[in-house]
């Protein structure tokens, strides 16, 4: 006689150890195969967009530090350039490599935060995590020195940065530069060649190309499917066209190359902080601007490569002080479109790390 | 050899004699029962107080893993931690879930903790100490600890949470199977020192028996971390996916005996592991057999931590492929191994192993483990550790633009 | 060889176990010390100290004496709670008006005395809801007159959300210890910081070369 069985629903989230926020998934499982999944959220949502209409173009700036948490600085740059362009604004030079350099800093700590994450909810009792916290703790001491803050930066502005970096950044950022291979050497020797960390993520959760495409999924998730697309080098924004450092991209599209381009972008951002130090100019940070400024009628799409993936803002100036419309493109939200496709079939467990290896922030996702 | 007269030391027929002698013929049963509470008492109190140390010990050296400090603050190092937690949970509100089975409910913890307590009785401390005399205590051992999968399935299938249910299911298919490699791997240990009584383990075991038997050592010690849920197969309780397992559902002094079953495992393992495979309380000079054996299960404590601190987990299915395709033929072989050594090396006529019988399997069971770990090494690194070089793609590729 | 990573994994975490010197907890409010370091900040050996005061010595060596712990800082760290300069305040609600969440209430009254140059008006209300700030500054960045600054401190838990309120009193009674976030002309000076002990006087604050008593009647006396 068969045994009958019967699918479950679980609930999982949106309170959840490994949900990334406040993120819920009705996931149908048959025993511990997943069957279908369907994601809730909204959670979190703050009306970023429509705050924004009821904000001068300046005071945007705060509200954008809040949505993707642990890259606030890429946040701040991409809308930034979305003013910009709309307002026809020229920023200087060396405002210029102010934001690469603090940009690139915080794709390093994003990254951090990914891997270490990835990490902690395969199971290793904390201490990846741990020591991923310990090296983005010196990038947010870096922060503190350049704009006060730690996590919502708020540090730049239509026309430039707020203030130019103290005397006592350069030679830290030199010691971190200098400090960090190793750091990132010491952490690929706890994870990289882990038998245990292969077996869980070789071959889990193939994302193919075409699919990455079609779902317009982007970020070190499609370069990990082998699709070598940055908009860094795409659209060369700020100065990413006067330095050089390579796109690293995945074999098959598994967890495990995801996490491997993750560690591979570190390398590059390094590389990039580091000719930016040289080439850096003097000058002005900031050019002046009105501070409530006025664009003229009109819109515009500004895009940065965030960690995360494309982060584009587009704006609509009806002539106000105040933006008519902001659409925030989150590459957190976009990356989720295919998240049924991967989870369909794994067990519950690889469930856990392939959505921590999508490394979404609820903050974005939700707006 | 010590002798093998019973000295009354501090153990069931000491304590018994003793009161015995204070009371007349007609009080025998009381002083029986008398000697039975001191016994228990003792035992119970020593397990709950070196748990309670070592959750204090465990977060501390967690921490400086983690290059953190752990707990500090509560007494000198924070050693007053553990109390400081256990007031805690007492303060809780006990809560049973709606739709919950009440009995088994409560039920659970007890029998979760109560085994532990139970093999804690049969570690022969010292030379003579305790009921370790118990004449089928491997046996008994491997009795009571599958006892634990009875109370995990009570505790996840009582209190109606899909979580603890998933947790039920994955600790009673992970248990069972690891049941299978661990009693055969203390098997072999049984006819290494031709005896059942984890006393006689001791005193025959002239040579460690992880020299003698690496396979069987290593076989147990993966076994025994899967017994006892510790990384890397801790998926028991997997807290970034379910939460907390089959305990999801507890608070209060349930939950916090759930805690101390699940900090008292490392400790009751780690003595095994010293009783059986790094020879109990025997140790060289002066120092008594006490420290000795205190000495040699901290060892073990240590690496069990250590191994905690670093490695993820793996999956469920991998875990019973770990147990059947894994350790079970490995277990097998050992088995198979020692007890041909031991039919050819052995005396004829008495039976017994002299200290170079016991080289000569060290010898020849190193060898075996070797072999075994390069094949299996050829076997699965080449499918493991190779990966296709990244190719760009050529649907969207910036360089192919630009060419 | 199968199982060389995760051997190589172990290698790392006892390396980070033996080597504490990348331990990265903070203390605070206070910290643990061992008996040397309190030996150091006393200026005297460890046998000395050992010897003098056996029984603080002995609580410092089973880790049981603390000192108070600041946390490290940046001097520009923008804390949760605002100094301000009334002397440089004009009343013109700069700041009310670039506040992101409109939380800043100025009310004013033309009847200030002349401080600096010419008539003030005179600030009656000055209230800074900071329960619903986020601290990012705006307003110190748009203040055309430096009167307000950012603090360094961030102690400001309250039970009551009412109490939460910055009055112009509490600003006006505060010790005056102004991040130097966006304040240059704070930051140049040397070694300021603003966990010390020393105050930044109103006409320290600007950012403009204060005029001489003299230039000042020499202009008007011109008009």
């Amino acid at each position: 006689m068969a045994i009958r069985t019967e699918p479950v629903t679980v609930n999982l989230g949106p309170q959840h150890p490994s949900t990334h926020g406040v993120f819920r998934l009705r996931v149908t499982f048959d025993g511990e195969v997943v069957l279908d999944v369907e994601p809730v959220f909204g959670y979190l949502h703050r009306g970023t967009e429509k705050l924004a209409e009821e904000r001068t173009y300046v005071q945007v700036v705060t509200l954008t530090d809040r949505l993707d948490y642990v890259s606030a600085m890429t946040n701040n740059l991409a809308y930034v350039r979305a003013v910009e362009k709309l307002a026809g604004i020229e920023v200087p030079e060396r405002a210029k490599y102010l934001r690469v350099i603090s940009s690139e800093l915080q794709r390093i700590a994003s990254h951090l935060i990914a891997t270490g994450f990835l990490l902690q909810e395969l199971g290793a009792f904390a201490t990846p995590l741990m020591y991923c916290f310990r090296e983005r703790e010196r990038i947010l001491e870096l922060f503190e020195m350049l704009c006060g803050a730690r996590i919502t930066v708020s540090y730049m502005r239509p026309g430039g940065v707020l203030q130019d970096a103290p005397e006592d950044f350069w030679p830290a950022l030199d010691e971190l530069v200098k400090a960090m291979p190793q750091y990132i050497e010491e952490l690929e020797g706890l994870i990289t060649s882990n038998e245990i960390v292969l077996a869980r993520t070789k071959d889990v959760g193939v994302l193919t190309a075409e699919k990455a495409i079609n779902a317009s999924v982007t970020g070190p998730m499609l370069r990990a499917t082998g699709v070598q697309w940055d908009l860094r080098k795409a659209d060369p924004h700020e100065v990413y066209d006067r330095v050089e450092f390579d796109v690293p991209i995945g074999a098959i599209g598994d967890t495990y190359d995801r996490y491997l381009v993750r560690v591979q972008e570190m390398r590059q951002s390094l590389r990039i902080i580091e000719q930016c130090v040289k080439q850096i100019p003097k000058g002005d940070i900031r050019s002046r601007t009105a501070y409530f400024i006025r664009p003229p009628v009109g819109d515009a799409y500004g895009a940065v490569e965030s960690p995360k993936g494309e982060l584009g803002f587009y704006l609509v100036s009806d002539g106000g002080i105040a933006p008519y419309r902001c659409k925030i493109r989150s590459p957190s939200f976009i990356n989720l479109t295919v998240l049924r496709d991967l989870l369909a079939g794994w067990k519950m467990a690889d469930l856990i790390i392939i959505f921590g290896s999508t490394d979404i922030v609820l903050g974005e996702v939700d707006r | 050899m010590e002798g093998q007269a019973v000295k009354a030391g501090f153990d069931f027929l000491g304590i018994y004699g003793f009161f015995d002698g204070l009371m007349p013929e007609s009080l025998d049963w009381l002083a029986f029962l008398v000697a039975g509470f001191i016994l228990a008492f003792a035992i119970i109190n020593a397990l709950v107080v070196s748990t309670a140390v070592y959750t204090w010990f465990e977060r501390r050296a967690l921490g400086k893993f983690q290059s953190r400090l752990g707990p500090n603050r509560w007494g000198p190092f924070g050693l007053l931690q553990p109390i400081a937690d256990v007031v805690k949970f007492m303060s809780k509100e006990d809560t049973v879930p709606d739709g919950a089975d009440r009995q088994v409910f409560t039920l659970a913890p007890i029998v979760f903790v109560a085994t532990g307590f139970l093999v804690f009785a049969l570690i022969p401390l010292g030379s003579n100490d305790w009921l370790s005399r118990l004449n089928i205590g491997l046996v008994f051992i491997i009795a009571v600890t599958s006892v634990n999968t009875l109370a995990i399935f009570m505790a996840g299938w009582s209190s109606r949470n899909k979580y603890a249910m998933f947790g039920a299911m994955r600790g009673v298919a992970m248990l069972i199977s690891y049941e299978v490699p661990m009693a055969l791997a203390i098997a072999a240990v049984a006819l290494a020192s031709q005896s059942l009584s984890t006393y006689t383990v001791v005193t025959n075991q002239e040579v460690p028996f992880m020299l003698v038997m690496p396979l069987a050592f290593f076989i147990f010690v993966a076994a025994a971390s899967a017994e006892m849920s510790r990384t890397p197969f801790d998926l028991i309780e997997s807290e970034s996916e379910l939460g907390s397992g089959y305990h999801t559902e507890y608070s209060g002094m349930k939950f916090a005996l759930f805690q101390l079953a699940e900090f008292m495992a490392p400790i009751i393992v780690s003595c095994i592991v010293a009783t059986l495979f790094l020879s109990g309380w025997r140790g060289w000079g002066p120092i008594p057999g006490q420290v000795w054996f205190i000495l040699k299960a901290l060892v073990v404590l240590c690496a069990l931590l250590w191994f905690r601190a670093t490695w993820p987990r793996l999956r469920v299915d991998q875990i019973m492929e770990f147990a059947w395709k894994g350790l079970f033929p490995l277990s097998l072989l050992n088995l198979f191994a020692v007890a041909t050594e031991i039919q050819l090396l052995r005396d004829p006529v008495t039976g017994a192993l002299t200290d170079s019988d016991m080289w000569a399997m060290a010898a020849i069971n190193w060898a075996i483990t070797g072999i075994v770990f390069l094949a299996v090494s050829r076997m699965f690194a080449r499918k493991q550790l190779q990966r296709p070089l990244p190719k760009p793609s050529p649907l969207a590729n910036m360089g192919a633009e630009a060419e | 060889m199968y199982g060389a990573g995760m051997a190589k994994g172990l290698l790392v975490t006892m390396k980070n176990f033996v080597k504490p010197d990348r331990m990265f907890t903070v203390q605070y409010p206070d910290r643990k010390v061992s008996p040397t370091e309190l030996a150091k900040m006393s200026g005297v050996g460890v046998f000395t100290f050992m010897r003098k005061n056996p029984k603080t010595a002995f609580k410092a060596m089973t880790g049981q004496m603390t000192v108070p712990a600041r946390l490290k800082q940046h001097p520009r760290f923008r804390g949760e709670e605002f100094t301000w300069y009334e002397q440089r305040c004009t009343g013109c609600a700069s700041c009310a008006k670039y506040c992101p969440l409109g939380i800043i209430r100025i009310v004013t009254s033309p009847s200030g005395e002349q401080v600096q140059e010419g008539q003030k008006y005179h600030l009656d209300v000055f209230d800074i809801d900071i329960g619903r700030c986020m601290f990012c500054g705006l307003c110190v960045e748009a203040c055309p007159y430096d009167a307000l600054h950012m603090g360094s401190g961030f102690e400001e838990g309250k039970y009551r959300r009412k109490d939460l309120v910055v009055t112009v009193d509490r600003l006006k009674s505060q010790p005056k210890h102004p991040s130097t976030w966006f304040r240059p002309q704070i930051q140049g000076k040397e070694g300021y910081h603003p966990h010390g002990e020393k105050d930044v006087t109103w006409q320290e604050a600007g950012r403009h070369e204060q005029p001489s008593r003299k230039h000042q009647e020499e202009k008007w006396a011109k008009r």
